[in-house]
């Protein structure tokens, strides 16, 4: 197994652009911001993209509310070597902000106003995803930051950070729009030939589901899009091209969990098809032997013989944790040495749970150090 | 730790939601098993497409079809179906218009993703259409087929969203068929029928989660069933020593003379191996008590699940459904 080790990767001047990654519920924006903390103390100027923090580790950071743009962390005691800021994702405001740029005055209103942009921009499941890579795309371009650490989406599967763009794409591409909202005109051409009479059929019956007024507002909408931007697709693809260059690296945040780790072999696949490079995996909130020569059927049978006798609870309690966390630190170690097995190249770094959460910047120091192996 | 209520008991629709990573869908499992113990038939209904049953089970992609999967104690039957909402909307639309070889191929070409994207209501509604179908759906002795639905919903941060058809309607057609079902299912939903269950670890941001949820379900008159907190670890210190230890203070001396007594003769780092253990051990044991009482503000039955060391397999379904039995699942 090859150890990831993080400080000669943060003290790199090539490397530009980190992206945490992982599956739900792993840590990946704490890692994310003991990552950013750990190299402004190592003297770069960084700034970390946060996407749905808990309340105290936002806190941590000095971020009170969403207000979309990069704030300096400045906490009393706290004088690193480089900068650190911080921000948490506001993704309705990324996706306003990025229509009010492209669009004239007249036509932004028109299409924030649009109750389909409403929808798209709040409950569509991959808009948060296309958000994040926008976002990331604008720090890249404002050029105030020599690295930039990105956490990604909550969502279920580390994939559809990948995918969820060009997701987003096809629907406002609008191909299906056109042909949904002008059947009569479009049909006999083209794809609608393959599907004949079905189409019209199909037509009709989601147009029975869906509303008439729901088909015209998403047909208004692609339309104002469709021109302002010149395609969805190619923006996708531009942030897509980033995310290949040279200078970014993803991170596979994954915790010692066979569904976690399941997604971060996906990941780890796609990743690698897709010409994407991977730093490594971060196997999360380890619990490693801290007295590991003490066997656990040993400690369990002296704990027996305490309890039976009834002395020294004391150490029949502490015989006993110690048993509990052999059992799952053996256990961790054999489904990291599976994922091992199948991804040999995968550099990986353990690192060991804080028995609390983190709230403060001394915690994701702590973390910080963890995640380099101190 | 509180019990299942009798109100509990006479609900048919066991939703069950909670935080990425809380593990929901194990816990949906366990508890479909629970209440098909003693004889009682349960279906166990996924609907995010991602297979979660099968893997669980350890067995192949689930058909679009109610399969068989468990045996409970005492003669139950659990059957599973992973609901897709194309498979949905192609089924209904099979009712009402003959679709046939073109809805395949619109199929094929996406069309329907599509369709489903564009009203995002238009999937949950198709989802909880069949649910709500699979819950009345009576046999040819005019009972219930099922005893019980167990549905393994979206996480906490989407399940009101995905539960408040009356919402999502107003984005569709104000007439035709769905408009009909949905009244079905809205009933169904707010009726005591159905209870919405939490899973929740001992950590800030399941808890914070999992308060946030009870409080939008009160505020779209949906219930909230019972709080199941998951991966509870065993308490091993005496009370007494907790709150010393997580300040750092373990009586070395006293854990020494403790091991001797039981034969052990340690070396000095072991020794000092074992005291780091107990201090994080009591740290975290601290910090569980206090989101179990930030969870109690909920004011709702609490059921706790254990930490199963060996991971999870089909075995450890069927302890965590004894668990749930012995806390008054029925």
């Amino acid at each position: 197994m090859n150890k990831l080790e993080f400080d000669p990767l943060l003290d790199d001047p090539a490397t530009r652009v980190l992206v945490c990654c992982g599956s739900g519920g792993v840590g990946k924006t704490t890692t994310a911001a003991a990552l950013a903390l750990r190299a402004a103390e190592r003297g770069r100027r960084v700034v970390v993209l946060t996407i749905d923090p808990a309340r105290r580790l936002a806190q941590s950071l000095g971020l009170r509310e969403l207000d979309n743009h990069p704030r300096e962390v400045v906490v009393e005691g706290f004088e690193p070597k480089g900068e650190l800021f911080a921000m948490m994702l506001d993704m309705r405001r990324t996706f306003d902000d990025m229509v009010l740029t492209h669009a004239g005055r007249d036509r932004a209103d028109q299409i924030l106003s649009n109750p389909f942009y409403q929808t798209i921009s709040s409950s569509f499941s991959g808009t948060q995803e296309y958000m994040a890579m926008e976002k990331l795309g604008q720090l890249v371009a404002q050029d105030e930051w020599d690295l930039i650490i990105v956490d990604t989406p909550p969502s279920r599967s580390a994939l559809d950070f990948l995918d969820a763009p060009q997701r987003l794409s096809t629907v406002l591409d609008g191909k299906f729009i056109r042909m949904l909202s002008a059947p009569a005109r479009a049909s006999g051409r083209g794809l609608l030939k393959i599907v004949g009479t079905g189409f019209s059929l199909f037509t009709r019956a989601v147009s029975t589901i869906v509303g008439g007024q729901l088909l015209q507002d998403a047909s208004t909408f692609v339309q104002a899009f469709d021109s302002m931007f010149g395609g969805f697709r190619e923006r996708a693809q531009r942030t897509y091209e980033l995310l290949r260059s040279p200078g970014t690296g993803f991170v596979v945040v994954a915790a010692a969990e066979p569904d976690a780790l399941r997604e971060a072999s996906y990941f780890v696949e796609r990743l690698s098809a897709e010409g994407m490079p991977l730093c490594g995996l971060v196997a999360n909130r380890t619990h490693p032997v801290l007295a590991a020569d003490l066997p656990a059927a040993k400690a369990i049978a002296a704990a027996d013989d305490l309890d039976r006798s009834g002395e020294a609870p004391l150490a029949a309690a502490v015989l006993r944790l110690h048993a509990d966390r052999v059992a799952v630190a053996d256990r961790e170690k054999r489904l990291l040495a599976r994922f091992t097995r199948a991804h040999p190249g995968v550099s990986l770094v353990g690192v060991p749970a804080l028995p609390a959460d983190v709230h403060d910047l001394d915690g994701l120091r702590e973390i910080g150090r963890r995640l380099a192996g101190e | 730790m509180t019990s299942w209520t009798e109100e509990l008991t006479r609900a048919r629709l066991h939703v069950v939601s909670g935080k990425g990573g809380t593990g929901k869908t194990t816990i949906a499992a366990a508890l479909a098993l629970a209440l098909a113990t003693g004889g009682r038939r349960v279906l166990l209904v996924e609907v995010e497409g991602r297979q979660g049953i099968a893997q669980l089970f350890d067995r192949a992609p689930l058909p679009y079809s109610e399969e068989r999967i468990a045996s409970a104690p005492g003669g139950g039957e659990v059957h599973a179906l992973a609901v897709d909402a194309e498979a949905a909307l192609l089924e209904y639309l099979a009712m009402f218009y003959n679709l046939g070889f073109a809805g395949r191929t619109l199929r094929k070409m996406g069309a329907i993703e599509f369709a489903t994207t564009l009203a995002p209501g238009l999937r949950d509604v198709l989802l909880t259409g069949k649910v709500k179908e699979c819950v009345n759906r009576t046999g040819p002795d005019g009972r219930h087929l099922y005893d019980a639905v167990v549905l393994d919903a979206p996480p906490t941060g989407r399940v009101v969203k995905f539960l408040d058809v009356t919402k999502a309607m107003a984005d569709l057609a104000k007439v035709g068929p769905i408009k009909g079902q949905s009244e079905g299912v809205v009933r169904l939903l707010h009726s005591g029928d159905t209870a919405v269950h939490l899973v929740a670890l001992l950590e800030e941001m399941p808890v914070r989660e999992t308060l946030d949820a009870v409080a939008e379900l009160d505020a779209a008159d949906l219930r909230p069933g019972a709080v199941l907190v998951n991966r509870v670890n065993p308490i091993r210190l005496p009370a007494r020593s907790i709150s010393v230890a997580a300040e750092g203070r373990v009586d070395e001396s006293r854990v020494r003379a403790g091991l001797q007594a039981a034969g052990l003769d340690l070396d000095e780092f072991t020794l000092e191996g074992l005291a780091d253990e107990t201090v994080e051990h009591a740290i975290r044991v601290q910090s569980e008590k206090e989101a179990m009482e930030l969870l109690s503000e909920s004011d709702l039955p609490t059921l706790e699940l254990p930490e199963l060391t060996d991971g999870v397999d089909v075995a450890a379904l069927y302890e965590l459904a004894e668990v749930l039995v012995t806390a008054g699942v029925r």
